[in-house]
């Protein structure tokens, strides 16, 4: 039979040999192989303590943005809501008062933004489409929950840290990619 | 008045020491169980249970937690005494063989020299072997009552593996019973201790490779660990069994691995005997007491090597088929053992008498 590949391999079916039927130097080679595993170092990241180091274009968590004043970036346009493939966002828009101009850029606001993480596919759609620069998706993933209404993110899980009030903690959500622009 | 005194004492010295060896091997079958996680862990490149407490070291301790808690069930159809029976047996006779094996030579409390073995009888050999087979018992027992034929079918594996293994198991101690000429467990390690003698393993290395073999399989190790098959049986006799009950047959496996890893270690590496020392030179200079302990301690890390045998070879050999297992052991251990005990009756003999011809 012509050979497709010449990879192929017959099966050896040879009698055992006396040396093979003795099990005990097999054995003892298997055992020499676990032993040695014994000893290797181990690949496990200790994951609270430790964390694996994402690539600069993980797609994580959403943040919602704030610009330098600490004014909500998001205008409720919807554009991300309508770009997301998988109809994860859901926005209640409302108009900005006066006296609010320290809180919200725009004369448009969110007052209700919700993104169910169970439904996104973090393809980072949203970021693309959002006109304003208000929607950045982050080097962290979804921590685990007990309920599925704990995976549905409203606007203060999603919104980042004020720059002025803690300039710390925002430093630490901007993360490492979006310092760079 | 006196006689009384004295009586007590030893009742008292004995239940100390009862109780002592019996927390002593609770004690290390529970960390059997993290070791064997651990060990396991590190020869599959990963890390082993290390949340609970400094290395996971309170493992045992959330287990053991684990296990209260879980909701007592037991079937209707069951035989209920039988049921209950079933674990209890496995654990008694799991614990009982610690009962005459010697585990350091003597203290001195209170100006009263105390063997530290709870039992120095006789015929120390066969009160091991006696208990070992009612072992089997806690398997037949919990399988049957459990009314599942999946139970059913691995307590009669069960028990017929460990009748096959017990055969060759004893054909060679026989052979290391003729070189000591006692059955005393006592006796055998005293002549392992005593200057110029040699550990059993140097004369015996193929009873000991046979009797290491049928330890695997009296304590349903892998690569003979079928009547828990857990791909084949389900989860074995135990299947029907949650809670402690099945805390004990596991815990009862452990404990079992232990007593057989001490009495490997009693019969051919010496017991107590601390390697490369003169035992009786070291208690003139440091006192018997520091000596005993150093002794225990011996015999502790001789079993802690061959516990983590156990554990290196069930992480490393697969299971064996059911007819090669029987095949393995009734037509190749016992072959050798019998050989193995020609072989040594006759160099017995010829020291002995002379050669004859
Ligand atoms: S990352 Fe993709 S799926 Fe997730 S919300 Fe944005 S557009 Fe939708
Ligand atoms: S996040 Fe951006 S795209 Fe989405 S509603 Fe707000 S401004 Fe529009």
């Amino acid at each position: 039979m012509q050979m497709l590949t010449n990879r192929s391999k017959a099966v050896d079916r040879h009698p055992m040999t006396v040396w093979e039927k003795m099990y005990l130097p097999a054995i003892a080679k298997g055992m020499s192989i676990t032993l040695s595993h014994f000893f290797k170092k181990k690949p496990t990241i200790n994951y609270p303590e430790e964390t694996r180091p994402f690539s600069p274009v993980f797609r994580g968590l959403h943040i919602l943005n704030r610009d330098e004043e600490g004014r909500e970036n998001c205008t409720a346009c919807g554009l991300c809501a309508v770009a997301c493939p998988a109809e994860a966002i859901t926005m209640e828009a409302a108009e900005r008062k006066e006296g609010e101009e320290h809180l919200y850029r725009e004369e448009k606001y969110a007052a209700k933004y919700e993104i169910n993480m169970l439904r996104c596919i973090f393809c980072g759609l949203c970021e693309e489409a959002c006109p304003k620069d208000a929607i950045y998706l982050s080097e962290t993933f979804a921590p685990s929950n007990y309920k599925r209404e704990g995976f549905i993110y409203g606007k203060n899980d999603l919104l980042i840290p004020d720059p002025k009030k803690e300039p710390e903690l925002y430093q630490k959500a901007v993360g490492e990619r979006a310092r760079k622009k | 008045m006196i006689q009384l005194a004295i009586d007590l004492a030893f009742v008292l010295e004995k239940a100390i020491l009862i109780g002592g060896i019996i927390s002593v091997s609770l004690l290390v079958a529970m960390y059997s169980t993290w070791a064997e996680r651990k060990v396991a862990g590190f020869m599959q490149d990963r890390l082993g249970p290390n949340r609970a407490g400094p290395f996971g070291l309170f493992q045992p301790l959330a287990d053991g937690l684990k296990l209260f808690m879980k909701e007592e069930i037991i079937p209707n159809a069951s035989n209920k005494f039988l049921f209950i029976l079933g674990p209890g047996l496995a654990m008694m006779t799991a614990m009982m063989t610690s009962a005459v094996i010697p585990w350091g030579k003597q203290i001195e409390i209170f100006g009263r020299t105390v063997d530290l073995q709870i039992a120095d009888i006789n015929i120390g050999i066969l009160y091991i072997f006696a208990v070992l087979s009612m072992g089997v018992y806690g398997i037949m027992i919990g399988g049957w009552a459990s009314n599942n034929k999946f139970s059913l079918l691995a307590a009669l594996r069960g028990a017929s593996q460990m009748i096959s293994y017990e055969l060759a198991m004893g054909l060679s101690i026989i052979a290391l019973l003729m070189l000591t000429g006692s059955l005393s467990l006592k006796t055998i390690v005293e002549l392992q201790s005593a200057s110029g003698g040699w550990w059993n393993i140097v004369y015996q290395p193929l009873g000991f490779l046979i009797f290491i073999v049928c330890a695997f399989a009296e304590c349903n190790r892998t690569p003979f660990d079928l009547p828990e098959a857990e791909n084949e049986l389900n989860f074995g006799y135990h299947q029907e069994y949650s809670s402690m009950k099945l805390g004990f047959y596991l815990f009862a496996e452990y404990i079992n691995m232990f007593m057989s890893s001490v009495l490997m270690a009693t019969l051919y590496f010496g017991g107590y005997d601390i390697p490369f020392v003169n035992d009786a030179s070291l208690i003139e200079s440091m006192g018997m007491n520091m000596v005993a302990v150093l002794q225990g301690l011996s015999l502790f890390l001789k079993a802690a090597f061959f516990i983590f045998v156990f554990m290196w070879v069930r992480w490393t050999i697969p299971r064996f088929r059911y007819d090669q297992l029987m095949h393995l052991g009734w037509k190749v251990m016992i072959p050798l053992a019998l050989i193995n005990m020609l072989i040594t009756a006759i160099v017995v003999l010829i020291k002995e008498n002379g050669w004859p011809f």
